[in-house]
This record gives structure tokens, C-alpha cells and sequence, in this order.
């Protein structure tokens, strides 16, 4: 083969690679990514059953009741809307009432939202950002009022 | 102490100013007394940057809260390891440990450049100053630990408890020399490419700082994910967290680079490649900078979010990466093509190695920024995580941990691939032997566990087939072939070492994803739970109390078949009043490279609490991988050919051994 011949292939190889990877990359995106909702979102959205998603918003207070052993069952609300989550396992360290949370999962037939992982903020001086973003859209809540616990 | 930390800082931005201009003009007019300034100011600048990071760990170790950036993150309570550590557990303190070893590294270059061509050091210095230049201006306008407060406050707010451990005196200066060692190899590539000369030797002189930091980087990595592991509570080694992310694609390009840069040494191929691969490395590691320090991620890293600051960081990173690219396209033109090779070959299998690391590279980049890219454009917030970097990631890297046993067995330029697949029977053999007595003998095991612990012992017996048949095992008698064992280059070992690293990696994966067990239940003093065949008793909840926090510990006994009591473990729940702050510290008990895992969650009424074990077995491995990986880059770069300063000249060969395909 020839120097040409040969960065052709090389070329070639490496196109079929990247088309290749591109191909699975977008194919994942659309299967395996998980869309953020805040509660009032929920309303207007159109959720595949099963569907996982990702929702944000503040515990509500007094919500947290506990099931039998390690079940956990509790309220997500922005103020506007608010949608009941329950939960097999630990919850985060920070995890309180009136805080700021992301759960995963997905609704189940009863509209409840099946969380399979929670978590809160990393420390006492701000929310999870989409969670945040979002408050303070919608004028919930500030920038350090998070402190006040 | 803490002015003379500052106005030090100050002195160091100004040299590094003298040192990006100086030696650069120097090199353009071959004035060598302009040329040869580069020297003693990056040495000087580095002494400096020391002395300004001494005054901030100073002003740590003595609880100085009038100085606003050890009032936000310190406490006099706190033990005297974290008061250090504490310099860096904070944005302003981290940025500028990030300064010190890239001052440190141009010192280094400094130092040991000697037979480097004067007009190459001096523009590899130049181009170190540049960076430098933009990081102190960062530091000095957005980010300065020095700033006073009056009145001084009397007690800190102390650092963040996840904060507090051992894990924060290795994990970030091990990250750190990682990501910012690559910029010498991005100073040497953009160097060559200001000069339009690039060559083999330039290869040999940028290896060994590419080796350097790619062990370091390693180590940053390993060290982050086990910190991980045992900090958050969580039992996970890897999240495909954004942040993580930002350190793997470096590492993941530097491995590509590390690779490329044989093949130009050795075969004085793939020239403008190596320089593109060397540019994107430390861009990679920009952008994990960015990524990190600007606030745009959620994560226990981004410590204060202040927007000033990522527009800064972003300008840095589009100055340098889009300088450096448009630098690249214009010159890469100029420089000459290499030599040949035919596809079955060394060369055709590193170059494999490069399409599916960078492409493995960019669907990590892609997975990491889109959600950035989406959120910024639509307002739509998606997360991509787990189940998209499995599919990806997962699709490019196992085809690529299936051929590394190849690549060693391949002669250079012409390669025969059948008897390098016959050389690797016995690899293969004992695999196959692996995955069937996974199958047969292993309750649970399914067809995905099989194939990785295949995967796993395909790598790690392939590495060691390559030592076998170098040093001619079975071929020769058993004295002889040791002492040509002992006598193979050392580079030979540290390929070996490192690919049977990631053989030990895989496996420790595998073993934990597949075959880790789960509990979460409510334990009440005195009961006891069954958990992979181990019998584990809780003894109840006791509190204790720290230098700076409570906790109550929660301690758990194994009782063996007999009903004797054996290993305990604790496991607590601390709470940090500075913070008002609860962490988990979880119970890990490590028999063999298997693990016993357990973490706390909330009490109960009547001294229960509830229970979160797990059984991870091998879990150990994936960072003693990690270890072993680090361990081969090591050795291979005490191999004398890369020996850091050696003399240019051809390595003396030892003729009357014979090495299959040896290097």
C-alpha cells in the first residue's frame, strides 16, 4: 500500500469509529437520560409509563411518615403542586423537612413516585442547583434561607 | 506572615510574566542570554509560589481568623492533620496548591532541561508561563485566600466534616500533579509546533513527564474513588458524578498519549497526532478545571459558587485550548509525516488503542456536557448518568481490554497476528477455564460476569504471558530464563505491570457488581442478620465524643459457625455542631480483597436503627489495580532509556538475548 492508501484507511477506520460511537452515544442520550421535573411540571408533562425521571423540590413538612422497617414514604412539593414519594433504604445525612431534595425513579400505577435513590444537598449552605434554579424561579425560596434550620 | 504570602504571590505573577515574554523573544532573535533568563525565573517563581502557599498553611495551622479564608473553612478544635490539609479543602487554597505544582513542574523542567536545545527549553518554559500567568491573575483577582477580616472573628466555621479525613491529604495534590503534569507535555507540544520541529527525540524527552503524570493522575483517581467509597456512605467506587468525569478524561486521553508517544519515539510515526493528543490532554484537564472550580456542577468539590469566576476560568480555557488548536492547525501542515508501518503491527495496534481511547474519551465528554449544553440552550435539565456511560463507555472499552494482550506480542512496522493469538493460548485457555468454573461452581452468577471475570483473567494472564515469552520460559531452562527475566528492559515490566492492573481492576468490578450482596433492614441491640453466608451481630449504639464532633458508634460483631464471636467493625453516625452538620462514617471490614460494608442510617425507638450492609466481594481490587497500574508506570519510568535528564544517545542494546518482539 501506498502512504495515500494507507492514511486513507486509516482515515476510514477511524470515520467508521467516530460514526460508530456517535451513533450509540445519541441512541443512549435518547434511552438513558433522565429529564428533571419539579413537581408542578408533572401536570403539563407526558411520562411514558415507567419512565424514569428525575424529581426536585422541597420536602414538605410534616410528610416524612415511616413505613414498616426500612420504608420511607414522603411529600415533594414546590409549593404549587406536590407528589408523594416513597423510598426503601437510607436517606442522605441531610435530609430534612423543608429541604431541598432530588430523588430517581419512576411513578408507579398508583401515582406514586418510586424513588430508587434520594439525595440532598452536600452542606448546610446550598441546595441541589436544579432544585435552587428552579425555587427561586418561582420565588419559593432565597439564596440562604436554606440556613435557617 | 500572611501580607508576605500575598505580595510573594504578587512577585510570582510578575515573574511568570517575565518568564512567558523573555525566553520566547530570546528563542525568536537566538539571543541565548535572553533564552537562558527562562531558567532561574521559573525557579524562582516556583520558590516563591511556595513560600506564599507556606503562609496560607501557616496561617491554617495556627487558626489565623483574621484571615477570611481560614475563618470559612477552619476551627481550633479541628485535629492538627486537617488545620494542614484544610490549605486546600477550599477554592481559593486549591487553586493555589494548583499553581504550586504547576510552578513546581516548570522548576522541574528548569532543572532537569539541561540537554534539551536552548531554543526548545526556552519556549517550553515560555509556554508554562502563559499558564501560569492566567492562573495567578485568577487567583490574585477572583480567588485571594490572603484577604484579612476586621474584626477577626474568634472560632472558624470549620471545613466541611466529609472533608475531614485522610483522604484529603492524597487525593487532591495526587489529582493535582496528575492533571497539571500533563502541561508540560501541552508546553513541549506547542513549543514544538512554535518552532515547526518536531522529531523522535522529542518524543523521548516528553515521555517520561507524560509517564509522570499519567502515574500521578492514576493515583488521583484511585485514591478520589476510594475516598468515595468509604466517605459518602453510599458503598459505591464510581458514579460517572460530572466531577469524576472531569478527571477520567484526562486520564483516559493521557493513556492515549502515553501510547502515541511510544510510537513516535520508537518508529518516529504519528508525530502531528501525539501533538494533538498531548493538546487535548491538558485541555481535558482544563476543563475538568473548569468543570470543578467554576461552580457549574452541583458536587461536594464546587466549594463556593461565585460566577465571576467561571466566566474567568472559561476565558483561560478558550484562550489556551482554542490558542493552541488554531496554533496546531496552522502549523501541523509543515511537519514531516513518519515512517511507515502495515496495520498488523505495534503501530497498528497502538494506533487501535488511540481510536478507541479518544473515542471512549469523547462519548465521556459528550455524556458530561450535554446536560450543560441542553440546559444552557432549551432549559430542559436532563441528568446523564450510570445507564448512559455503561452502554458507551462499556461498548468502546471492552473490545479494547479484549486486544490489549495482542499489542505487547506484536512485532514493530510488519506483525503476525496468528502467532501471537498461538502465544496466547495458554491466556486464553485459563479465561475460558475462569468464566466456565464462574458459571459452574458460583451460585448466581450470570452470562455478564462470566465474560468480565473472562475479560479480567484474559488481561491478567495475557500480561503475564508477554514476561514469559520475553524472557523464554519453557523455551530455555529455568536459571537462564530468570536472568534474562531480570534482564528485560524495564519498560517491558511496566507494560506488563500496568495492563495486569487493569486486569485487577476489571476483576474487582465485576466481582462487586455481580456478586455483591445487600441488606438494608432495622437492627435492635443483640439481634442478628445473615448476609452472604456471614453471620453479623448488632451490639447496640454507643456515643462518644470527638475533638470537633459527636457521634454515636454503632458496633457490629461477626459470629462464626460455632456461635463464637469474631471480627467487629464500627460504624457511626458523627455530627458536627460547627456545621450543624451529620455524616456517616461507615463500618468497613476487609477480609481477604472482599469487604463487609456497613453504614448507619436513622435510630429508631428502643435503641434500633436501621442498617444498610453490604457484602462487596474483591472490592478491594479495583484499586489495588489502580495501585499496580501506578506501580507499572513507575517502573517504567526508571527504565534508563526515559530516566528523567538521561543523555539522548542510543540506549546500549544487549545483543545475544533474543526477545521476541521486544522493544
Amino acid at each position: 500500500m501506498t502512504r495515500k492508501q494507507k492514511r486513507l484507511s486509516v482515515i476510514a477506520v477511524g470515520a467508521a469509529f467516530l460514526i460508530g460511537a456517535t451513533a450509540l452515544t445519541f441512541y443512549a442520550l435518547g434511552q438513558k437520560a433522565s429529564y428533571f421535573f419539579m413537581p408542578a411540571d408533572l401536570q403539563a408533562a407526558t411520562l411514558q409509563p415507567g419512565q424514569r425521571i428525575r424529581l426536585g423540590g422541597l420536602v414538605e413538612n410534616g410528610s416524612i411518615v415511616r413505613g414498616q422497617g426500612t420504608q420511607v414514604s414522603f411529600a415533594v412539593t414546590d409549593q404549587e403542586n406536590t407528589v408523594k414519594v416513597t423510598y426503601t433504604g437510607i436517606l442522605p445525612d441531610l435530609f430534612r423537612e423543608g429541604q431541598g431534595v432530588i430523588t430517581e425513579g419512576s411513578f408507579g400505577s398508583d401515582g406514586v413516585f418510586v424513588a430508587d435513590s434520594v439525595l440532598a444537598k452536600h452542606d448546610e449552605n446550598y441546595m441541589p442547583k436544579e432544585v435552587a434554579d428552579s425555587l427561586k424561579a418561582k420565588g419559593v425560596w432565597e439564596d440562604g434561607s436554606g440556613k435557617a434550620n | 506572615m500572611v501580607e508576605i504570602g500575598h505580595f510573594a504571590l504578587v512577585l510570582a505573577f510578575a515573574l511568570s510574566l517575565v518568564q512567558s515574554v523573555v525566553p520566547l523573544f530570546g528563542a525568536r532573535t537566538g539571543n541565548e542570554r535572553l533564552m537562558a533568563v527562562g531558567g532561574p525565573v521559573t525557579v524562582t517563581g516556583f520558590a516563591l509560589t511556595a513560600l506564599s502557599f507556606m503562609a496560607l498553611t501557616t496561617a491554617y495551622m495556627q487558626s489565623d481568623f483574621s484571615v477570611a479564608n481560614v475563618w470559612e473553612n477552619s476551627h481550633s478544635l479541628k485535629p492538627m492533620l486537617y488545620k494542614f490539609t484544610g490549605t486546600w479543602g477550599n477554592h481559593e487554597g486549591s487553586m493555589l496548591l494548583w499553581v504550586l505544582i504547576l510552578t513546581f513542574f516548570g522548576a522541574l523542567v528548569a532543572a532537569f532541561g539541561a540537554n534539551l536545545p536552548a531554543t526548545l527549553r526556552a519556549n517550553v518554559l515560555a509556554v508554562q508561563g502563559w499558564i501560569g500567568a492566567a492562573f495567578f491573575l485568577f487567583i490574585l483577582t477572583t480567588s485571594n485566600p490572603f484577604a484579612r477580616l476586621v474584626p477577626a472573628p474568634i472560632e472558624g466555621r470549620d471545613l466541611n466534616p466529609i472533608l475531614q479525613d485522610i483522604g484529603l491529604a492524597v487525593h487532591p495534590p495526587l489529582l493535582y500533579l496528575g492533571y497539571v503534569g500533563f502541561s508540560v507535555c501541552f508546553s513541549f507540544a506547542v513549543a514544538a509546533l512554535i518552532e515547526g520541529k518536531i522529531d523522535a527525540t522529542w518524543a523521548r524527552w516528553v515521555r517520561p513527564w507524560t509517564l509522570a503524570a499519567w502515574v500521578f493522575l492514576t493515583g488521583g483517581i484511585a485514591m478520589g474513588s476510594y475516598w468515595a467509597y468509604y466517605e459518602l456512605g453510599w458503598g459505591g467506587f464510581w458514579f460517572w458524578d460530572p466531577v469524576e468525569n472531569a478527571s477520567f478524561m484526562p486520564w483516559l486521553a493521557g493513556t492515549a498519549l502515553l501510547h502515541s508517544a511510544i510510537v513516535m519515539e520508537k518508529r518516529s510515526a504519528l508525530k502531528i497526532w501525539t501533538l494533538l493528543l498531548a493538546i487535548l490532554t491538558f485541555s481535558l484537564s482544563l476543563l475538568g478545571t473548569f468543570l470543578v472550580r467554576s461552580g457549574v456542577l452541583t458536587s461536594v468539590h464546587a466549594f463556593a459558587t461565585d460566577p465571576s469566576r467561571g466566566v474567568f476560568i472559561l476565558c483561560i480555557l478558550m484562550l489556551f485550548i482554542g490558542g493552541s488548536l488554531a496554533l496546531f492547525a496552522l502549523r501541523a501542515g509543515s511537519l514531516t509525516a513518519g515512517g511507515m508501518f502495515q496495520p498488523i503491527s505495534r503501530e497498528g495496534a497502538l494506533v487501535l488503542n488511540n481510536l478507541f481511547l479518544t473515542t471512549a474519551t469523547a462519548t465521556v465528554l459528550i455524556g458530561t456536557l450535554y446536560p450543560l449544553v441542553l440546559e444552557a440552550l432549551t432549559g430542559d435539565k436532563i441528568s446523564v448518568g450510570a445507564p448512559f456511560f455503561n452502554l458507551t463507555f462499556g461498548a468502546l472499552i471492552v473490545p479494547l481490554l479484549l486486544l490489549v494482550p495482542f499489542g505487547p506480542l506484536l512485532a514493530w512496522k510488519r506483525g503476525d497476528i496468528y502467532a501471537a493469538a498461538q502465544r496466547l493460548m495458554m491466556a486464553f485457555g485459563g479465561a475460558l477455564i475462569a468464566m466456565l468454573v464462574t458459571v459452574l461452581f458460583i451460585d448466581g452468577a450470570t452470562v455478564f460476569a462470566a465474560l468480565g471475570i473472562g475479560i479480567a483473567f484474559w488481561l491478567v494472564l495475557g500480561a503475564l504471558t508477554d514476561l514469559v515469552l520475553k524472557s523464554g520460559f519453557g523455551k530455555v531452562s529455568g536459571r537462564i530464563a530468570l536472568s534474562r527475566l531480570a534482564g528485560l528492559p524495564r519498560s517491558v515490566f511496566g507494560t506488563a505491570l500496568a495492563h495486569l492492573g487493569i486486569g485487577l481492576t476489571v476483576l474487582g468490578i465485576v466481582g462487586v457488581v455481580s456478586f455483591e450482596a445487600e441488606r438494608i433492614l432495622t437492627m435492635k441491640p443483640g439481634e442478628t442478620t445473615e448476609i452472604a453466608g456471614r453471620i453479623v451481630r448488632f451490639e447496640g449504639l454507643r456515643p462518644f465524643q470527638g475533638p470537633n464532633f459527636t457521634e454515636d458508634r454503632g458496633r457490629f460483631v461477626l459470629v462464626d459457625a460455632a456461635g463464637k464471636d469474631g471480627a467487629a467493625l464500627i460504624s457511626s453516625k458523627r455530627f458536627y455542631p460547627a456545621r450543624r452538620m451529620p455524616t456517616t462514617e461507615a463500618g468497613i471490614r476487609t477480609m481477604g480483597f472482599s469487604q463487609l460494608y456497613v453504614s448507619l442510617g436513622d435510630e429508631l425507638p428502643e435503641g434500633a436503627v436501621v442498617v444498610h450492609m453490604w457484602w462487596k466481594p474483591l472490592v478491594t481490587l479495583i484499586w489495588l489495580g489502580g495501585l499496580v497500574m501506578m506501580l507499572g508506570g513507575a517502573v517504567s519510568l526508571t527504565d534508563r532509556r526515559l530516566r528523567v535528564g538521561a543523555p539522548s544517545r542510543k540506549p546500549t542494546r544487549i545483543a545475544d538475548k533474543p526477545k521476541p518482539a521486544a522493544s
